[in-house]
């Protein structure tokens, strides 16, 4: 293995500009002659707009413009999509309530803009803002999803407040696995909204050509194209011609920078309307409010296992918050990327799933990092420990007797999916030598003698991700592909420069993708550079989320990578008079088979673009080639979580003192940025857990809209973690690889919170386990 | 922020005199609570006027009190060594305040006069019977919180200095927020030898002194002595954080704590 070959912890080249302050973020490209734009927001939860005086604002020195609803209607924007159509299970299209991108009549959650106000300074417009007068019409609202159905009907054509009724699975073999059991657990689960917090606040600078007609938007997007489409098709903001979308460096997205908001469609459309650049940054309050919220379940779920601890079937009933409004992926959230995933590790043989969406008067849900998955790794994990202690086995020998095993692959299980290879033993094996299994009853025994309760929890989650194989997403609604596409051009020099339509925000693409192609090319690492998130500089993109990137977007990169090497053949052929099956091509050396004449990798770069006597009929100059990658089917990581805690019986406050992760992602191409990936989410992971959770009170108004009630976990809440690896490579994408960005994230809530309950010998705990929550519980035992 | 004027003044005198003549002016020490006040468009003062250059208020002195200068900084304080030497748990107090970019930029007055029910200081004013100098008078610990950001400090007046009394012993102990990392509760107990003094932050509307802690410690320092000690909650704030209930669970607890700290 090469230093900065696959395999290799690479130091992340990106790392010396954001670690020095030099990264370019949306908010630090200024342009000239730039407005500002503050949004008015909605203070309630739900009411209907009467009139809207902006005549005192407009007054305000520097105000330049206030719009509203009625503004972006009369000039054709058009709605922001929900781009999944989810069907009830009586065939009917889920509801989608119109969605202006500026609320029009009502507003239906608190911070839900209603209008903005543009002007020279950003004190300017915050003064305009604060000078427009509104009448609200205030209305009920409705804030509890397991409740909202029979809640005020906030939308006409929505009865029930429900936006589909979805199911999966066979309900009546389902049912029959429940009369026969021996033994049924059942759970209820409320998985908790989390508010995101990416460390970088979303922010746009819509910018208008005059002369051209065409509009650039800078913006802090997970995936650039998307939104180019989204709002050239959909919103009719400009033609996709028109319109040039960059993200630039953006600070952390999981999840929320992948949606179309009302804030890029607005100042871009403002942009044209000002003739002048019009930016926006959120204040870390507005982001708490207007970037979607994640998770957001309540469920009822049942296991039916036989004596001897086979599992037999599985029953969940769902209840999901979509918020007010269906975000850009929201439906597909709670089904496909949830229901599909209940089968878990397990061999399980029957499976039911029903889901039903409902709108309430928050602020919209839709994918957070591991986006259904970690809300079907909590609902499985869960009800098999609570099974274990239930029939008294050891937890992970019921997982043992329920694996589906190496010789199973290719599997399917009952709820759609095809699980290409896994070996869920090993990583169970390895995490429970790394955390000394064997010792814990030990360290039970020695935390009791100092007065603290320990427990040990397990997680063996799986994930289907690289998303996604578009003939299957598009036969589940999806509403565009989710292929990916690169381009690696060889440059005049021998360098080589490489766009991809993935999106990095923190994942080190720069440094992974460079790897990849200086391997397969052999050439260094330093000749290879990586650009994205600019929809003028590559062709299309489906951008960054579901752990794509590396099995989609780097397998894209393998196929392009590939094409350039039998491109260089023939140009080798030509030289050498051969054919190009005579040339073979190993580490940046081209050779003619049975003899001595090579050329290397720069020499065949040059003579690409100085095309001496070249057949023009057969061989074009340059050296440059596009791939669309297109994946046979999802990928699916897979693990085992362990965690300890111990819980101080006086006040309730719980510590994790141990957390062991094995996860198999396949080949992993760097490990330090791995290991990096697989900290971040288990830190949210545990956050979920044990401290995160977006509250409402009962009119609507966000308790916890600031850092001071919500509360995100930090290095002094987690501990030292063992991370290690085990490998089953994908059977279908070149490189092997599975993805790693969200696993963290869906195992370990589970881990946690089956520690906790087994510390306090308890069935079932409110998440987030705050301490006085744990307090309870003890006192209540 | 909305436009203000922002003076700094050279003296107390000229504080004083600089807002007498603002029209709605307020004082500014380290500015942690009054900036992100400012920035959040909550306050609209015409002017500022900044106490940072005021020479020698800052001053930490060691004699038959501690005298703490309004603008020392908590990290100062958390890091010197005679107030460690005087009164351990003082130091302790201050080391445990938010984090550390707060503690170099956050003040004592700051923090007394602000009366935040979370702040930790003012539990460690009245269990250590501070004095509270101002440039008009000289206030008693026990008069001076009077409710939620509300102190015995009239318009205009300035914290010069505090002096705590030296215990014979003392301990603080702090439940943070999990989110803020303020106080849930905080609890200090202070043995004068003749009386203990038991210093209560975050449960209320602004910190108060214990009667039943106090009641059960009148016979000396035991962490025995907390053993049935229940503490009346009714009035205790109650957030999604903690309950009134848990908040009374909390101060008995951390007042052991605080009593096993002191012990040592
Ligand atoms: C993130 C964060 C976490 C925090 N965590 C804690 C914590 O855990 N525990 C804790 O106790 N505190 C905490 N604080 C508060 C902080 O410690 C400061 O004590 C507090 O902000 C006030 O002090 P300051 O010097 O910053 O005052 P400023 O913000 O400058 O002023 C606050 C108020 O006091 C007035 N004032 C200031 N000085 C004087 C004076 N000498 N005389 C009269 N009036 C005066 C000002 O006019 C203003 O009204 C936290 C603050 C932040 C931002």
């Amino acid at each position: 293995m090469s230093e900065t070959g696959i395999g290799a912890s690479v130091k992340r080249r990106e790392d010396l500009r954001f670690i020095t302050g030099a990264g370019r973020y949306t908010d630090d490209i200024d342009q000239p002659g730039q407005a500002y734009a503050v949004f008015l927001r909605s203070p309630h939860a739900r009411a209907a707009i009467g009139s809207i005086d902006a005549s005192a604002a407009l007054q305000v020195p520097g105000v330049l413009a206030v719009y509203t609803g009625q503004d972006l209607a009369a000039d054709g924007i058009g709605d922001l999509p929900c781009g999944w159509m989810v069907k009830s299970k009586d065939g009917s299209d889920m509801i989608q309530p119109p969605h202006p991108p500026i609320a029009v009549e009502r507003v239906n959650y608190v911070g839900e803009p209603y209008g903005l106000v543009v002007a020279e300074t950003l004190q300017a417009a915050r003064d305009g803002a604060e000078a427009v007068a509104v009448d609200f019409d205030a209305l009920p609202a409705v804030v509890d999803p397991a409740s909202a159905m029979q809640g005020d009907q906030l939308y006409a054509q929505a009865p029930n407040n429900r936006c589909y009724d979805w199911e999966l699975g066979d309900q009546a073999a389902t049912d029959a696995a429940f009369a026969r059991a021996d033994h049924v657990t059942s759970l209820d689960i409320v998985n908790n909204r989390l508010i995101p917090n990416a460390m970088e606040p979303r922010a746009a600078t819509g910018c208008f050509d005059a002369a051209s007609g065409d509009y650039t938007l800078y913006t802090t997007s997970q995936n650039p194209h998307l939104a180019r489409l989204v709002m050239a098709a959909f919103v009719q903001v400009a033609p996709e011609s028109k319109l040039r979308v960059v993200s630039p460096d953006v600070g952390g997205g999981f999840g929320s920078k992948i949606f179309v908001y009302a804030e890029e469609t607005a100042v871009t459309w403002a942009a044209g309307k000002l003739r002048r650049p019009v930016k926006w940054r959120a204040e870390r309050a507005e982001s708490f409010l207007a970037d979607a919220h994640g998770r957001d379940h309540v469920t009822k779920a049942e296991l039916a296992l036989a004596a001897d601890g086979e599992m037999l079937g599985l029953r969940v009933s769902t209840i999901a918050n979509m918020g007010a409004y269906l975000s850009t992926f929201a439906s597909s959230v709670p089904t496909y990327l949830y229901g599909t995933l209940l089968a878990g590790q397990y061999k399980t043989p029957a499976v039911y799933v029903g889901v039903q969406a409902v709108f309430t008067n928050t602020s919209p849900v839709d994918a957070y990092r591991g986006a259904g998955r970690p809300e079907a790794t909590y609902v499985v994990e869960r009800l098999v420990e609570t099974a274990a202690r239930e029939l008294k086995m050891d937890p992970t020998a019921l997982r043992r007797r329920n694996f589906i095993q190496p010789a199973d692959f290719p599997y399917e299980t009952p709820v759609a999916l095809v699980y290409d290879t896994g070996d869920y033993e090993a990583s169970l094996n390895r995490a429970l030598e790394h955390v000394d299994y064997a010792g814990f009853a030990a360290r039970r025994d020695a935390a009791q003698a100092r007065g603290k309760r320990r427990g040990i929890g397990f997680s063996c989650y799986i994930e289907a991700c690289g998303l996604a194989p578009s003939q299957v997403a598009l036969s589940l609604g999806a509403g565009v592909g989710l292929f990916e596409s690169a381009e690696v051009r060889v440059n005049v020099t021998g360098s080589v420069t490489v766009i991809t339509g993935a999106h990095s925000h923190g994942q080190g693409h720069e440094t992974t993708f460079a790897q990849i192609v200086s391997e397969r090319l052999g050439i260094p690492f330093d000749s290879v550079e990586v650009a994205h998130g600019d929809t003028s500089r590559g062709d299309y993109g489906l951008g960054t989320y579901g752990s794509r990137s590396l099995a989609v977007g780097g397998s894209a990169i393998v196929k392009a990578s590939d094409k350039i090497i039998a491109k260089g053949k023939k140009i080798v052929a030509h030289a050498f008079e051969t054919t190009d099956e005579q040339i073979d091509f190993t580490e940046g050396v081209f050779a003619e088979r049975d003899s001595n004449r090579s050329m290397t990798f720069g020499e065949v770069a040059f003579a690409a673009y100085v095309p001496a006597n070249f057949p023009l009929d057969e061989l074009e100059p340059g050296l440059s080639e596009k791939a669309f990658y297109d994946p046979g089917n999802f990928t699916y990581p897979a693990g085992a979580h362990v965690c300890e805690v111990e819980v101080d019986a006086e006040t309730g406050v719980l510590e994790i003192v141990k957390f062991v992760a094995v996860d198999d992602f396949g080949h992993v191409i760097n490990p330090m940025i791995v290991a990096g990936q697989v900290h971040g989410g288990l830190c949210q992971g545990i956050g979920q857990a044990l401290c995160e959770h977006g509250v409402y009170d009962a009119s609507g108004q966000l308790v916890t809209g600031s850092f001071l009630d919500y509360c995100m976990p930090r290095a002094d809440d987690v501990p030292s973690f063992v991370v290690d690896t085990t490998v089953t490579p994908c059977t279908h994408n070149p490189l092997g690889v599975k993805g790693c960005g969200e696993a963290g994230a869906i195992g370990a809530t589970a881990a946690v919170m089956n520690a906790v309950t087994d510390a306090l010998g308890v069935k079932e705990l409110a998440m987030p386990a705050r301490s006085e929550v744990v307090w309870r519980a003890l006192s209540a035992a | 922020m909305y436009r203000f004027k922002y003076q700094k003044a050279a003296s107390v005198a000229e504080a004083a005199s600089l807002l007498d003549g603002a029209e709605d002016g307020v004082y500014l020490a380290g500015g942690m609570t009054l900036i992100p006040t400012l920035k959040a468009r909550l306050a609209s003062p015409t002017d500022v006027i900044d106490l940072g250059a005021i020479d020698g208020m800052a001053d930490i002195s060691v004699g038959d009190t501690v005298r703490i200068g309004a603008l020392a900084r908590h990290a100062e304080v958390a890091a010197s060594a005679a107030v460690r030497g005087a009164i351990p748990a003082l130091a302790d107090l201050a080391g445990l305040i938010g984090d550390a970019h707060v503690r170099n930029r956050g003040t004592l007055g700051g923090s007394v006069a602000n009366s935040d029910p979370a702040a930790d200081y003012p539990a460690a004013v009245l269990a250590l019977n501070a004095v509270v100098h101002t440039d008009r008078r000289t206030i008693a610990a026990d008069d001076f919180f009077k409710g939620l950001f509300e102190t015995a400090l009239e318009p205009g007046e300035i914290v010069k200095s505090l002096a705590f009394q030296i215990p014979r012993r003392a301990g603080y102990a702090k439940f943070p927020n999990p989110a803020s990392r303020y106080a849930i509760v905080g609890v200090m107990v202070a043995d004068f030898g003749a009386e203990v003094r038991v210093g209560v932050t975050g449960a209320g509307a602004c910190a108060f002194r214990s009667a039943e802690l106090e009641r059960a410690l009148a016979g000396g320092l035991a962490a025995e002595a907390l053993a049935d000690v229940t503490i009346p909650y009714d009035g205790f704030n109650s957030d999604i954080h903690a309950s009134a209930e848990y908040r009374g669970h909390l101060v008995a607890v951390m007042a052991q704590r605080a009593v096993a700290a002191a012990i040592g």
